[in-house]
């Protein structure tokens, strides 16, 4: 029996060390989203870059004394130093964009994450670096009858100081008090004549320093990795959402809760600790849409002009020709271009229509989804297990492809709904994050992350020009329906509804029920166009559900603009040039495409269609 | 093989290109060059891929310095990043058949990844030679007649660690596994053999940690108190050094016997430092200890060009090339149906050896090094290594047959 | 008949008492105002009855059905139109596209997919434009509108389902003194004509006593007074919180002092 409650007692400890760590690395997050409202992904790369940072200063110090003191001194200078980094990119980058929509910040940040994964592989090189143990600190404690880290003891205590410390930075400082006033009314803070640009300048010293602490921190545990980022800001990102966005509070009670579950998850469901979080959300969310302690944001009274499509008008006569000439060169593709071209063009109409179907949600709907993919990857591989396990010929499993992804856009969107903003955007990243498991996890019928290989079209259309042919078809064929519709009473009823979801149900609209529907219509055409995907690969796997390929899909929209209702288009084409321009190039073509999604954000706030559209104004506008 | 000495002199192409660079300039290769294309996760798996690509830059070099292949013309290698998923793989594929002109096309790393091209190679009736991916599926369920791959499989590593274990006395076994394909199947394999060399030996507990986020406090608890005389490990990379630190604090391996899977590769345990436990039996590759005259002469190549020690990658890059160098001189010919028909049963003096392309099931059987870690001036390094020739530890013929039929 | 009867409703927020024991009644065609100064609970009890706001406690008829608790668009369905405080339209439409899409709705198109939204009740948007004088503008965007034309499109919004029931929290904020006497004119006119119940509040007094047939004061969340504007006036307990038709901030600045 002792022995049975030490176990349990240690393994809570482990536990709470995870969560302190987390709490750390989550309080930046939740702070700087708190006051600058930017989803910042960039989050995880200064975590990255303390580790990083510090297995390189530690290690020298450490040389002149091997003394905790100097350990700890040099934690907190790696701290500091990516605190400085994280300035840099306020002053650099997010200064200049806090007047764009919300989602091209984030899709700013994303371009800083790619970006810095380059730059650690060309500073460090790619082999992982493990840091030094803290010295005085690699012992293990007995505790009853089992063995702890003592760094892990240091550890549990270190997120409470940290947590007492914001605390105190937070009411007796006159910065901190301003942060409070900022994340609870961000107008307020320009009222009180604050010199908002120094504000916001010193919450991302404060959030990149938390960030870099967390990672410095770390480096007596896990070696530094270029693969860190990525692992820790999807669970940073949980923790923020459980807990509250903007909350620090919430996010210690997430954290600790996040940590538990790990820790005695592994003793129950050893094989889905992954996606136990992402269940745990979904939960949380479902029961309290703000998360546990966070507040409703005000939107009454809100009457700042929708981020979307505005006013979609038709084709003007130019624009008619363009888009037959448009037309006439996809399908002119298989007669002039050799197979690689082919296949390029197959594939960028394939992700025109899958970014159209978000944009009908995100620029014509409002609703931000994270988690695109999920049904774009659901409809892939509904056709494609119809055709590896069933033996069903292409056409009937292409139907089936656009029925599962609105099946399942439907089964989720019941609940997606019924939240909003970004607590909405991170539903939808934790379904599209169980799907992923799913198929990830249930090896007999999906083949795991293998996949399934083998899904070839018909034999009529196994060429690629007349396999090109036929996603030529279904993809306009698509992308027109969905056009139709934006410009159909219930397109403009989804527009009613992000504009005022208060007005949409005065005058009798069911904003709920039209909300769902439009998540399900996206749904099925994402699906659609993944189906069409799997058969121009001959494979499906899960990367098809990730949320790498959901953050490409919202890219193709925002550099398109999703204020227009062709962009997306256009933003498919570009992204995947851009992609295919520099992979060749390179190895490290994810620094350039970083770099060039930064500038274009830069250049073109509003998307090339919002460029398009801005220069017809002006010529239409100023022609005498 | 026993021994980790390789008495063979190099009689084949690979080998000639070798001794001809050692010896001074050859007559540089004419002709038009034979162009291959090489896709591989350069970006996300950099710490394996790059060494990787580094040997067969080298390599390509040394023959091509010696005359080339058929006949002289030079050996010319595409290289591009696959994107490290399947999606960007096949159209990166393409683009090298299709743009680049290549001959056929080699490489990839992650299972899902190769499986995807194997299958587009499939397709395309375009030979597709698979270095790196472990997965068994690729030449036994899956296999197709386009698809060779080179590197030891999973059942294969798993069977050398097993057979290295015979005789031993510890029964009660837990698994930790990162929990993706090669761990899965890792883990299936190990079950399925440990039987057979312990007998009596029973699985009591398994830990399957996500892939990159082991949690290493919770899972080495929950390892501990299994209590098992024994571990098998197949964690690598950032997840293996968690494990072994959490471990070493919390005694996890005190008076424990541990299989490990890769873990004697440099690219991991040079991370490992003075954590490397000692006494784990481990597959890897100690470069520094592999005697044979050809070995040696790799090495100091590499190291003279790139100012750094070789790591598997390089190993595997620079095999690789000598064996499809083979290849080409064979078949004197650039039509794949005539390179895949020389590739069953080729035979090349490699610098490991002897590498036969199995035709049952168009596997290589390049093998890897078995011994147990120690360390050294605070470095992690493996003792008592043999090298183990992967001829030794295939599938049984007869359920190649019965898995490639299907 | 009565067209509303609200009986009792109760609303807390936290420890705010925002409406106690509110309870009121107004007949088809008749224009009710509800005073009261800042967070006395008036647009709390307009929310209760529209919809917005479900109550602790008590009941609201509409021409004596029980629609406590209903969802807002069900009680849109049997005709309560409203503005609000902060005038809500759809800001990335025009104008004229902001009354099609009412016009839509209330017919209970919204779920087609087919037609063209742009093409549907042109002339009835028009005609309901032009009621409110705002015809010139169709075709500019919502975002681009003063104000006080927000909220006069947003009238021609609230009437553009042809309801039984008006409920307009602070229709003439911030117009010039001029347009708010004709909106209310024009507001009685149309009440009149087609038998509308009004319910509406204002801080502006005058248009108060000149438009409503019977005022409620609110304070408090509690109703102190009710009646004609005579009545009301008359009132000792109003008197002392209304110095005059215009001095409620000040009124009742003064009578907090004096309660402490
Ligand atoms: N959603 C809410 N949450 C908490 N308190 C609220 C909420 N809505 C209103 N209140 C509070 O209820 C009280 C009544 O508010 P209400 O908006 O109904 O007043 P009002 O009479 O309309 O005032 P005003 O003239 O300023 O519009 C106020 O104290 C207000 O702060
Ligand atoms: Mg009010």
């Amino acid at each position: 029996m002792s022995v049975e409650f030490s176990f349990l007692l240690v393994q809570a400890l482990s536990g709470l060390a995870s969560a302190s760590s987390l709490f750390i690395i989550a309080s930046g997050l939740t702070l700087v989203f708190g006051v600058t409202r930017i989803v910042n992904f960039a989050h995880g790369s200064f975590y990255m870059l303390g580790a990083y940072v510090a297995v390189s200063i530690v290690p020298w110090l450490l040389q002149i004394e091997r003394s905790p003191t100097l350990f700890f001194v040099g934690v907190l200078i790696s701290a500091c130093v990516v605190g400085v980094l994280g300035v840099v990119m306020e002053i650099l980058l997010l200064r200049r964009i806090y007047k764009v929509p919300e989602l091209f910040q984030l899709l700013a940040t994303f371009g800083v994450v790619l970006m810095v994964q380059d730059a650690v592989l060309y500073f460090w090189g790619p082999l992982d670096i493990a840091g030094p143990r803290a010295p005085g600190l690699r012992h293990g404690v007995m505790i009853l009858d089992q063995r702890f880290p003592a760094y892990e003891l240091f550890l549990i205590a270190a997120g409470p100081v940290v947590l007492g410390l914001l605390w105190l930075l937070m009411h007796k400082t006159r910065f901190g008090i301003l942060l409070r006033a900022a994340t609870r009314d961000r107008d307020m803070v320009g009222a009180l004549g604050v010199n908002q640009a120094l504000l916001f300048t010193g919450t991302l010293f404060l959030g990149a320093f938390l960030a870099g602490l967390g990672g410095a921190l770390q480096i007596p545990r896990v070696s530094a990795s270029a693969q860190m980022d990525l692992s820790i800001i999807t669970e940073a990102f949980v923790v923020t959402v459980i807990g509250g966005m903007g909350s620090i509070g919430g996010a210690f009670l997430a954290a600790l809760l996040i940590g538990q579950l790990q820790a005695f998850g592994v003793l129950i469901f050893p094989k889905i600790t992954l996606v136990l979080v992402f269940l745990l959300m979904a939960l949380v969310l479902v029961v309290k849409p703000w998360g546990l302690l966070g507040r409703p944001e005000s939107t009454a009274g809100h009457t700042a002009l929708p981020e979307g499509i505005m006013q979609p008008r038709g084709f003007a006569a130019a624009e008619k020709l363009l888009l037959l000439l448009a037309v006439l060169a996809a399908a002119s593709v298989p007669i002039f271009g050799d197979t690689y071209t082919i296949k390029v063009a197959t594939e960028v109409l394939i992700f025109a229509l899958a970014a159209f179907s978000l944009n009908f949600l995100v620029g014509n709907g409002g609703i931000v989804s994270f988690g695109h993919a999920a049904y774009f990857g659901l409809g892939a591989y509904a056709s494609g297990l119809l055709v590896t396990k069933l033996g069903m010929p292409m056409e009937p499993a292409l139907i089936a492809a656009p029925l599962a992804g609105g099946f399942f856009a439907a089964l989720f969107g019941f609940f997606i709904v019924r939240l909003q903003g970004i607590y909405l955007a991170m539903l939808t990243l934790a379904f599209a994050q169980i799907a992923y498991a799913v198929c990830f996890q249930w090896v007999e019928v999906t083949g795991g992350d293998n996949g399934i290989v083998g899904v070839w079209p018909s034999t009529w259309a196994a060429s690629r020009s007349a396999y090109h042919y036929i996603v030529l078809v279904a993809a306009m064929a698509g992308i027109l329906a969905l056009r139709h519709v934006i410009y159909a009473p219930f397109g403009a009823s989804l527009r009613a509804a992000r504009d005022s979801a208060q007005r949409a149900e005065a005058i009798g609209i069911d904003v709920r029920t039209h909300r769902w529907l439009g998540f399900t219509i996206a749904g099925a055409a994402a699906g659609l166009a993944g189906g069409l995907y799997a058969f121009s690969k001959g494979s499906i796997d899960p990367t098809l559900l990730g949320i790498p390929l959901s953050v490409d899909f919202l890219a193709m929209i925002l550099l398109g603009g999703m204020q227009t209702v062709m962009g997306p288009v256009l933003g498919a084409a570009a992204f995947h040039s851009i992609k295919d321009i520099f992979m060749p190039l390179t190895d490290h073509w994810r620094f350039l495409l970083g770099a060039s999604i930064i500038a274009l954000v830069l250049i073109f706030p509003r998307g090339l269609g919002g460029a398009y559209a801005a220069l017809r104004a002006r010529f239409s506008g100023g022609a005498p | 093989m026993d021994s980790i000495f390789f008495g063979r002199r190099a009689l084949l192409a690979g080998g000639a290109g070798l001794a001809a660079a050692a010896a001074g300039r050859g007559a540089a290769a004419q002709g038009a060059p034979i162009r291959i294309g090489e896709l591989n996760s350069y970006s996300r798996m950099a710490a394996f891929c790059i060494p990787y690509r580094n040997a067969m830059q080298m390599a390509a070099e040394q023959i091509n310095a010696a005359g080339g292949v058929m006949g002289g013309r030079r050996l010319e290698f595409i290289f591009r990043d696959d994107g490290a998923t399947p999606g960007d793989a096949v159209r990166v594929a393409e683009e090298l058949l299709t743009r680049e002109n290549v001959s056929f096309i080699a490489g990839t790393f992650l299972s899902n990844v190769g499986l995807a091209v194997a299958d587009f190679a499939n397709q395309r009736k375009r030979l597709f030679f698979a270095t790196e991916p472990l997965s068994d599926a690729i030449t036994m369920a899956q296999g197709n007649r386009y698809t060779w791959r080179l590197r030891p499989s999973t059942f294969m590593q798993t069977r050398m660690l097993v057979e290295a274990a015979r005789g031993r006395t510890q029964k009660r076994w837990a698994i930790v596994a990162p929990n993706y394909e090669y761990g899965q199947s890792a883990a299936a394999n190990f079950k399925r053999l440990i039987g057979g060399a312990i007998p009596g030996a029973e699985i009591i507990a398994e830990q399957y940690p996500a892939l990159g986020r082991v949690d290493a406090g919770a899972t080495v608890g929950a390892l501990a108190q299994a209590r098992p005389d024994a571990i098998f490990n197949v964690l690598f990379g950032p997840d293996l050094t968690a494990f072994v630190r959490e471990g070493n604090t919390r005694g996890l391996f005190e008076r424990r016997f541990v299989l490990s899977l890769l873990t004697g590769e440099p690219e991991y345990m040079i991370p490992l430092g003075d954590e490397t436990p000692e006494g784990w039996v481990v597959t890897g590759y100690p470069w520094e200890q592999v005697e044979g005259a050809e070995h040696r002469a790799f090495v100091e190549a590499y190291r003279a060009r790139f100012n750094d020690t070789p790591r598997k990658g390089s190993l595997l890059g620079y095999v690789t090339v000598q064996v499809l160098a083979n290849m080409l001189n064979r078949a004197n010919s650039l039509d794949n149906e005539v390179l895949v028909d020389t590739l069953r049963d080729l035979r090349t003096e490699t610098v490991v050896g002897n590498v036969t392309m199995r035709g049952i099931d168009q596997q290589g059987s390049m093998g890897t090094w078995v011994g147990e870690t120690t360390q050294r001036n605070g470095q992690g390094t493996m003792r008592n290594a043999r090298y183990a020739d992967g001829a030794d530890y295939m599938f049984p013929e007869e359920e190649v047959r019965a898995a490639r039929r299907a | 008949m009565t067209l509303l009867i609200v009986e009792n409703l109760n609303k807390n927020f936290g420890g705010v008492v925002a409406a106690r024991n509110v309870s009121f009644s107004l007949v088809a065609g008749e224009i009710l105002a509800m005073i009261g100064p800042n967070g006395a609970g008036k647009s709390t009890s307009f929310n209760m009855v529209g919809g917005q706001l479900r109550p602790d406690s008590g009941r609201v008829l509409l021409a004596g059905q029980d629609i406590t608790g209903l969802p807002p668009r069900a009680i849109c369905r049997l005709g309560v139109g409203r503005s609000f405080q902060v005038a809500q339209t759809f800001l990335s439409m025009s104008v004229l596209e902001n009354l099609q899409m009412a016009l839509i709705a209330y017919a209970g198109r919204t779920r087609d997919m087919l037609a063209r939204s742009s093409a549907l009740f042109r002339d009835e948007a028009l005609g309901l434009l032009n009621q409110v004088g705002m015809a010139e503008a169709a075709a500019r965007p919502m975002g681009a509108l003063a104000y006080g034309d927000v909220k006069r499109v947003e009238l021609a919004i609230a009437l553009s389902g042809a309801p039984r029931l008006l409920l307009m929290d602070e229709p003439t904020a911030g117009m010039a003194p001029a347009e708010r006497a004709a909106l209310m004119r024009l507001v009685a006119d149309i009440a009149r004509r087609a038998a509308i119940g009004v319910l509406f509040t204002e801080h502006d007094m005058d248009a108060v006593f000149a438009h409503a047939d019977r005022i409620l004061v609110l304070v408090r969340g509690e109703i102190i007074a009710a009646g004609t504007p005579e009545e009301v006036r008359a009132n000792p307990e109003v008197q002392r919180v209304y110095l005059g038709t215009s001095g409620l901030r000040a009124a009742l600045r003064a009578r907090a002092a004096a309660h402490g």
